[in-house]
C-alpha cells in the first residue's frame, strides 16, 4: 500500500431528466465518459489504467450486464470490473486500486435508464427473500420506508411535520441546482397537506426517479496534480451492509447501522473524531425523508435523537450551521439506481470546487449513500479540497 | 463402450421414478416467476439502423479515424474512443466467416428443421474483405445445406440478404430474413 492520496480530477455527466428518450445506455455512458476525459485531455485508451463500474442485472434489463460495461467507457481489452453495488462503492474500489500503487488512474461509471424499466415495482419484490417474504409482499416496496419512518418517530419524538420539513427544505435547495429535475417552491402547509402515499410519507416526502450516467476520474496523488490544480481527495472510505438484508431479519428498525459502520470506518481512515464540527456541509441519504434525519444521526452529525429538533432550529439550511444536501438531494434531483452515489459525490465535489473559487478556503464534506430499499447496505465518503 | 452405462435400456434404477411434475410439487421448492419488463430506447445509431431495415436498407457508421465500419452501428467507436463520423450503406453482399447447424431449441428440445446461423463478413466499398475490420453480423443462413456447413464448403461463401416483402417489415432484425449464398 502507497501512502498516495487519491483525488478526484474529473466528472462528467448526461442525463439528470425524468427520461432520456434520445440516447441508449451505451450512448448515455459514452456521452458521461467522454465529457470526464476530455475535461482533462485524458486519454482512456492509453491513459486510464482499469474502469470500475457499479450496475445490477435487473436494472439493466440484461444478464451478465458487466459484459457491456467496457464498450462505452473505452475500457474494452483493458482492465475492467462491475460491482452490483451503489455507485459508493466503485469510488472506494477505485479509491482502493490506486492505494495498491499499481494503477495510477482510474474511471468510475454508474448510470440509470429507470426510465426503460417498466415493471419497477416488481423488480423490488425480486429482491426480497423468495421463501418467506415475497409471499407476503405489501403491493409495493415503499412499505419497508413505512416501517423505518415509524421505527424512527417513536424512537426520537419526532413528529410528522418535521419528515415534512426535509421535504420543504430539499425541494427549495435544488431551485439553484440546474441537475435537479424535482426542485419545486414547497412550504410546510403543501407537505402535510397531501395525502400519506404509505403512512407517515406523502410523495414530496419520497423521491422518484431519473435518468443520468455519470463518469468520475480518480488519480493518485501526484497524477492529480499534474491534471488539475484542485483535485478534491479522498480522505476516508467505509461501507457496510446488515445481516438479514432482503430477509428483513435483524434490522435495527429506525436505525441505519451500515451507515453507522461506514461512517466509523471513513472517519478512522480520514482522522476525524469529532464530526459534527468536522464539516463544511453534508450529503446525505433523502431518498425518503426520514432517511436524512436517519442518517445525520449515524453519521454522528446530530447526536442521537436530536436531528429533528435542529433541523427545525434551521442548522441544516443551505445558510445554516451545517448545511445538508444544499443540493436538493435525491428529493430534489431523484433517485439514480446504482448511480445515486455517484449523484451526491458529483455534487459535493461541485460545491467544494466552487467554494475553492469563491472564498480560496479549505472545505471538507462528507458523503453518505444507501442503495435504497429493500437494502440494508451504504457507504460514506470523506472529500475535501 | 463407457457410453452404454448411461443407456436407459441397459441399467434400471432402483425406487419409483418421479415425473417433473410431481419433483416440483414437493415441498422445498417455491416457485416464483419474475416479472420483469423493459422498454429499452434504441438510442441514436440503433434507431436508425432499424428505420433503415424497415426500407430495405443496411445503415453502418464509420470511423474516420482508424476506419473501422459498425453493423450494427455505433455512434462512438470503441477502439479509438472518438465519435464516429459518418453514416454508410451497404450494399448487403459478404462473406461468411463461420456457421453452424443448431439441432436443438433453447429448451433443448430437438428442431423439426435445423437452424443454420453463422457470422457474415459484408462488403465495404468493393474492398476484398482482408482490406478492411468489420465487426461481423451475425444472422440466419437459408439455401444452405447442413453438409455444406459441416463440411466447411460454406465458409468464405458468398451471400446477401434476403429481405422479407417491404409490407412485413417491422423495423427489426428480422426485416432480414437471412443470408443466402450468391449464385454462380
Ligand atoms: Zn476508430
Amino acid at each position: 500500500m502507497t501512502s498516495s492520496r487519491v483525488g478526484i480530477i474529473s466528472i462528467g455527466w448526461y442525463g439528470f431528466s425524468p427520461s432520456t428518450p434520445e440516447v441508449s445506455f451505451r450512448e448515455m455512458m459514452f456521452e458521461s465518459s467522454n465529457r470526464a476525459y476530455s475535461a482533462v485531455g485524458i486519454d482512456p485508451r492509453k491513459e486510464v489504467d482499469a474502469f470500475v463500474v457499479c450496475q445490477e442485472d435487473y436494472w439493466e434489463g440484461i444478464a451478465i450486464t458487466n459484459e457491456f460495461a467496457p464498450e462505452p467507457l473505452g475500457g474494452v481489452l483493458r482492465p475492467t470490473v462491475t460491482i452490483a453495488g451503489d455507485g459508493l462503492q466503485c469510488i472506494v474500489t477505485a479509491y482502493q486500486l490506486i492505494k495498491t500503487g499499481y494503477f495510477d488512474i482510474v474511471a468510475v461509471e454508474a448510470h440509470s435508464k429507470a426510465s426503460n424499466i417498466a415493471t419497477l415495482s416488481k423488480i423490488y419484490e425480486i429482491a426480497l427473500d423468495p421463501h418467506y417474504v415475497r409471499p407476503l409482499y405489501a403491493k409495493n416496496p415503499l412499505f419497508l420506508a413505512g416501517l423505518e419512518a415509524r421505527a424512527y418517530m417513536e424512537r426520537t419524538g419526532a413528529e410528522k411535520y418535521h419528515l415534512a420539513l426535509v421535504a420543504v427544505k430539499n425541494k427549495n435547495n435544488g431551485l439553484n441546482n440546474p441537475r435537479a429535475s424535482y426542485a419545486t417552491p414547497l412550504d410546510l402547509e403543501d407537505v402535510v397537506e397531501s395525502k400519506p402515499v404509505i403512512d407517515p410519507l406523502t410523495s414530496y416526502e419520497i423521491a422518484p426517479f431519473v435518468d443520468v450516467s455519470i463518469t468520475f476520474l480518480l488519480a493518485g496523488e501526484e497524477s492529480a496534480r499534474k491534471f488539475t490544480d484542485t483535485p478534491i481527495w479522498i480522505e476516508g472510505v467505509g461501507w457496510s451492509t446488515e445481516t438479514g438484508t432482503g430477509a428483513i431479519a435483524w434490522h435495527e428498525w429506525g436505525r441505519m447501522r451500515f451507515l453507522r459502520d461506514a461512517a466509523n470506518q471513513a472517519y478512522r481512515i480520514a482522522g476525524i473524531s469529532n464530526p459534527a464540527r468536522s464539516f463544511d456541509f453534508a450529503e446525505v441519504e433523502d431518498r425518503f425523508s426520514y432517511a436524512e434525519l436517519v442518517a445525520l444521526e449515524e453519521l454522528k452529525l446530530a447526536q442521537e435523537g436530536t436531528a429533528h429538533i435542529l433541523l427545525e432550529s434551521g442548522d441544516f439550511d443551505i445558510d445554516g450551521y451545517l448545511p445538508v444536501n444544499p443540493s436538493g438531494g435525491s428529493l430534489s434531483i431523484g433517485v439514480a439506481l446504482e448511480a445515486t452515489g455517484l449523484v451526491r459525490i458529483l455534487e459535493a465535489t461541485l460545491r467544494l470546487w466552487s467554494m475553492e473559487l469563491v472564498e480560496e478556503a479549505e472545505g471538507r464534506a462528507v458523503v453518505a449513500s444507501w442503495r435504497g430499499i429493500p437494502s440494508f447496505s451504504g457507504g460514506v465518503v470523506v472529500l475535501s479540497l | 463402450m463407457a457410453r452404454r452405462i448411461y443407456d436407459k435400456e441397459h441399467v434400471k434404477a432402483p425406487g419409483t421414478p418421479l415425473s417433473s411434475k410431481e419433483m416440483y410439487q414437493l415441498p422445498g421448492t417455491i416457485e416464483y416467476t419474475p416479472v420483469a419488463k423493459y422498454r429499452f430506447t434504441t438510442g441514436q445509431a440503433l434507431s436508425k439502423f432499424l428505420e433503415e431495415l424497415k426500407r430495405g436498407r443496411i445503415a453502418g457508421r464509420k470511423c474516420n479515424n482508424c476506419g473501422r465500419v459498425y453493423v450494427p452501428p455505433r455512434m462512438y467507436c470503441e477502439f479509438c474512443y472518438k465519435p464516429t463520423s459518418e453514416w454508410i450503406y451497404l450494399e448487403g453482399t459478404g462473406t461468411v466467416v463461420t456457421a453452424v447447424v443448431s439441432y436443438i431449441g433453447t429448451a433443448r428440445e430437438r428442431l423439426e428443421k435445423p437452424e443454420i446461423i453463422g457470422i457474415v463478413k459484408l462488403d465495404i466499398d468493393n474492398k476484398e474483405p482482408q482490406g478492411y475490420d468489420f465487426p461481423g453480423l451475425f444472422h440466419r443462413f437459408c439455401n444452405v445445406s447442413e453438409d455444406d456447413v459441416k463440411t466447411g464448403k460454406i465458409i468464405g461463401a458468398r451471400v446477401r440478404p434476403r429481405w422479407k416483402l417491404e409490407e412485413e417489415r417491422k423495423g427489426d432484425i428480422t426485416d432480414i430474413e437471412c443470408f443466402e449464398p450468391i449464385e454462380g
